[in-house]
């Protein structure tokens, strides 16, 4: 890696989007396949998934628990747990390659062109470092910054994600913040190298509702500055308020895709339509409370056709015979459903 | 963290001296009287009861307790009734002995057992993992005098590379170490491999990577701070044993160390002399667990904090 870095920069200021060639993809995943070998058997937690970000664009991919969201971000990542590996597909970061890349290689994209946050800020940080030096670390893996610079920088980016008091949170430890200010450190350690892509899997899942709003602010804010953000969440409500596109995951796969809007006004697939008649009714506090009936089908033992078949009012019987393929239904709208 | 240490360094005192206490009652409340002991069963009563007074053994026991531990502020552990030698002077020989066999045995014990733990814990359930183990399993069961004796037949008499007993150079040491350290080292590998493997598990592992950490940065600086805290626990008890002395290697190499020179008090009902190495255990007992709690504070910040 060549030293871009080091200089200051405000990030919230277009200039990123820039660097790339008008109409390449920030992220463009496609046919990724990933294979699991458990001790029962190979599973594919993630089966033929396409994906992409645009430059400044907010996507998000939205499942029950299980259905293969973290396990998408950890290949984009490159970070599958071993024994498991990508077997199929391929992952472009600004149109190129990344998915075969050496773990060389790998690592020194890690962190500075994509870097990623979590869901649990308190356990994401390590609880025997500072965070300041934690934020550091990621710009010194990535640049040859003197010690100096790099905590200017790092008090920088502090400022950026609005932390107060910065020069003594600097030297605090984690356990000493709250959950909003560690999820702050975090999203101020993953965009300190200013990546093109930040991946955000469930990232306030375990804040509280203020708190959330004030993340997902940020979130924003960074979009604007021309990052690309993957957000990965269960919650349709989080995803309603950022996102321009969406993308429904169910065991593995695809099944729906559509810009926010026409997922919340018209969504096709029996799946998403469950999904926020649920959400709905959560938030208006409908008794009872309406759930898709079943639960996440065991991966070792798909049901043969259209995996979600049996949780499904419409299931007909072609839905047995045959998984169906992402149909187009309009420009940017595609189901994986025969109706 | 200096209250911590000195509250810490209060409540070793206060064991030292309830310790002390329990010793000093214990010693007295068996049965039998050490002067007939160490004057064999032909030694007239006159002698006896002569001797036992000239001792301040027929004094009421409170009075023999404040005297006791008014030699012991004093560093006067008395005058050893078996060898006839101050006990500070027996002591202070046998220290030298067993400090430098516990530094060679530590040294060698945790060096493997280090290793043999991260790389155990790294390449987990895979065939390093399944080498080491095999040995760390080794090292724990087998019993340190098979192992004293299988090292001093192979290495010095059939090999000679090393002397077969004696205190004599450096190399006299190394022997008995291993003999020790292997056990240890088995035990240090365990802990580490268990605790290393957890740490690894935990979410902050996959932030490291995730900000371009490879494997070795992963292990070495985000991992092994935070696994080290059952293990290093584990470190100091080992050498505050060690420490007291080692009975059996320093009888089968014949070393003079603190081990077999509080066999000899406790066969010679040697009381001054037993009361000051079980005194002397205890404080290196009670200093580890002291010293274990301030490196754990100092290692883990959430501790720091908790005290
Ligand atoms: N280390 C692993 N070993 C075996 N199976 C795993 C492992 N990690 C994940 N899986 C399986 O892979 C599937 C996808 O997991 P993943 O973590 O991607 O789900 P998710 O959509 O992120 O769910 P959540 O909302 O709970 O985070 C799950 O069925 C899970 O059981
Ligand atoms: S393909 Fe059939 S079973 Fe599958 S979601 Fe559509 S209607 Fe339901
Ligand atoms: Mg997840």
């Amino acid at each position: 890696m060549q030293n871009p870095k080091c200089g200051d920069g405000d990030w919230f200021a277009a200039g990123m989007a820039a660097a790339q060639p008008r109409g390449t993809q920030t992220l463009e995943v496609s046919g990724l396949t990933v294979a699991l070998p458990t001790e029962k058997g190979e599973i594919r937690p993630v089966s033929d998934v396409s994906l992409r970000v645009a430059p400044g664009e907010i996507v998000g991919i939205v499942g029950e628990s299980g259905c293969g969201k973290s396990m998408t971000a950890r290949a984009v990542m490159g970070l599958i747990p071993a024994p498991g590996r990508i077997i199929a597909g391929s992952v472009r970061l600004a149109g190129r390659e990344i998915a075969g890349l050496s773990e060389r290689e790998k690592r020194a994209i890690r962190g500075s062109e994509i870097s990623m946050i979590f869901q649990e800020p308190m356990s994401s940080l390590n609880p025997v470092m500072k965070v300041g030096w934690q934020v550091a670390e990621a710009l010194r893996l990535h640049s040859d910054c003197t010690r100096e610079e790099a905590r200017t920088r790092t008090l920088a980016a502090f400022r950026e994600v609005e932390i107060p008091e910065p020069e003594a949170r600097l030297r605090q430890y984690p356990h000493q913040l709250s959950g909003g200010l560690r999820q702050r450190v975090m999203i101020a350690m993953a965009m300190i190298c200013r990546p093109k892509l930040l991946i955000a899997d469930e990232p306030t899942t375990a804040l509280d509702v203020t708190v959330e709003a004030q993340i997902l602010r940020l979130l924003e804010r960074l979009r604007e500055g021309g990052t690309s953000i993957l957000l990965i969440s269960h919650n349709l409500g989080v995803i309603a308020r950022v996102c321009d596109r969406v993308y429904v995951m169910y065991a593995g796969r695809i099944l729906e895709e559509a810009e926010t809007t026409v997922l919340f006004d018209q969504p096709l697939h029996p799946y998403s339509r469950g999904l926020l008649r649920a959400s709905l009714s959560l938030r208006e506090g409908v008794e009872p409370l309406e759930t898709i009936p079943g639960g996440v089908p065991n991966l070792l033992r798909l049901p043969a056709g259209c995996g979600f078949g049996p949780r499904c009012a419409c299931r007909r019987s072609e839905c047995d015979a045959a998984m169906p393929e992402l149909r187009v239904v309009e420009a940017g709208h595609r189901v994986r459903c025969f109706h | 963290m200096k209250q911590l240490i000195l509250r810490r360094l209060g409540q070793a005192l206060i064991v030292l001296a309830g310790v002390a206490l329990m010793i000093f009652v214990m010693l007295r409340i068996v049965p039998g009287n050490p002067i007939e002991t160490m004057m064999g069963e032909h030694a007239d009563r006159a002698t006896v009861a002569r001797m036992t007074a000239e001792m301040g053994l027929d004094r009421p026991l409170p009075e023999q307790f404040i005297q006791y531990l008014g030699n012991i502020l004093r560093g006067d552990f008395g005058t050893s009734y078996a060898l006839g030698r101050p006990v500070t002077e027996l002591m202070a020989g046998a220290f030298g002995n067993t400090l430098i066999l516990a530094l060679f045995a530590a040294l060698f014990s945790w060096g493997l057992g280090l290793l043999a733990g991260i790389v155990s814990a790294v390449w987990k359930n895979r065939a390093p993992d399944r080498i080491f183990m095999g040995f760390s399993l080794l090292g724990i069961s087998l019993p340190v005098f098979l192992a004293a004796m299988a090292l001093q037949y192979l290495f010095a008499f059939q090999l000679k590379w090393f002397p077969v007993s004696g205190t004599g150079s450096w190399k006299s040491f190394v022997l008995p170490a291993v003999a020790l350290g292997w056990n240890s080292a088995g035990q240090v590998a365990q802990i580490t491999r268990t605790s290393l493997a957890e740490t690894l598990g935990e979410d902050f592992i996959e932030t490291a990577r995730a900000k371009g950490r490879g494997t070795a940065g992963v292990v070495l600086i985000h991992a092994l701070r935070c696994a080290m805290l059952p293990v290093m626990t584990v470190m100091i008890i080992q050498f505050s044993s060690l420490l007291s002395g080692a009975v059996i290697t320093e009888t089968v190499f014949s070393m003079n160390g603190l081990g077999r020179l509080m066999v000899q008090a406790i066969s010679g009902r040697d009381l001054p002399l037993l009361q000051a190495t079980a005194l002397f255990a205890t404080a290196v007992a009670v200093l580890g667990s002291l010293a274990a709690d301030i490196l754990c504070a100092l290692l883990d910040p959430r501790i720091r904090r908790e005290a």
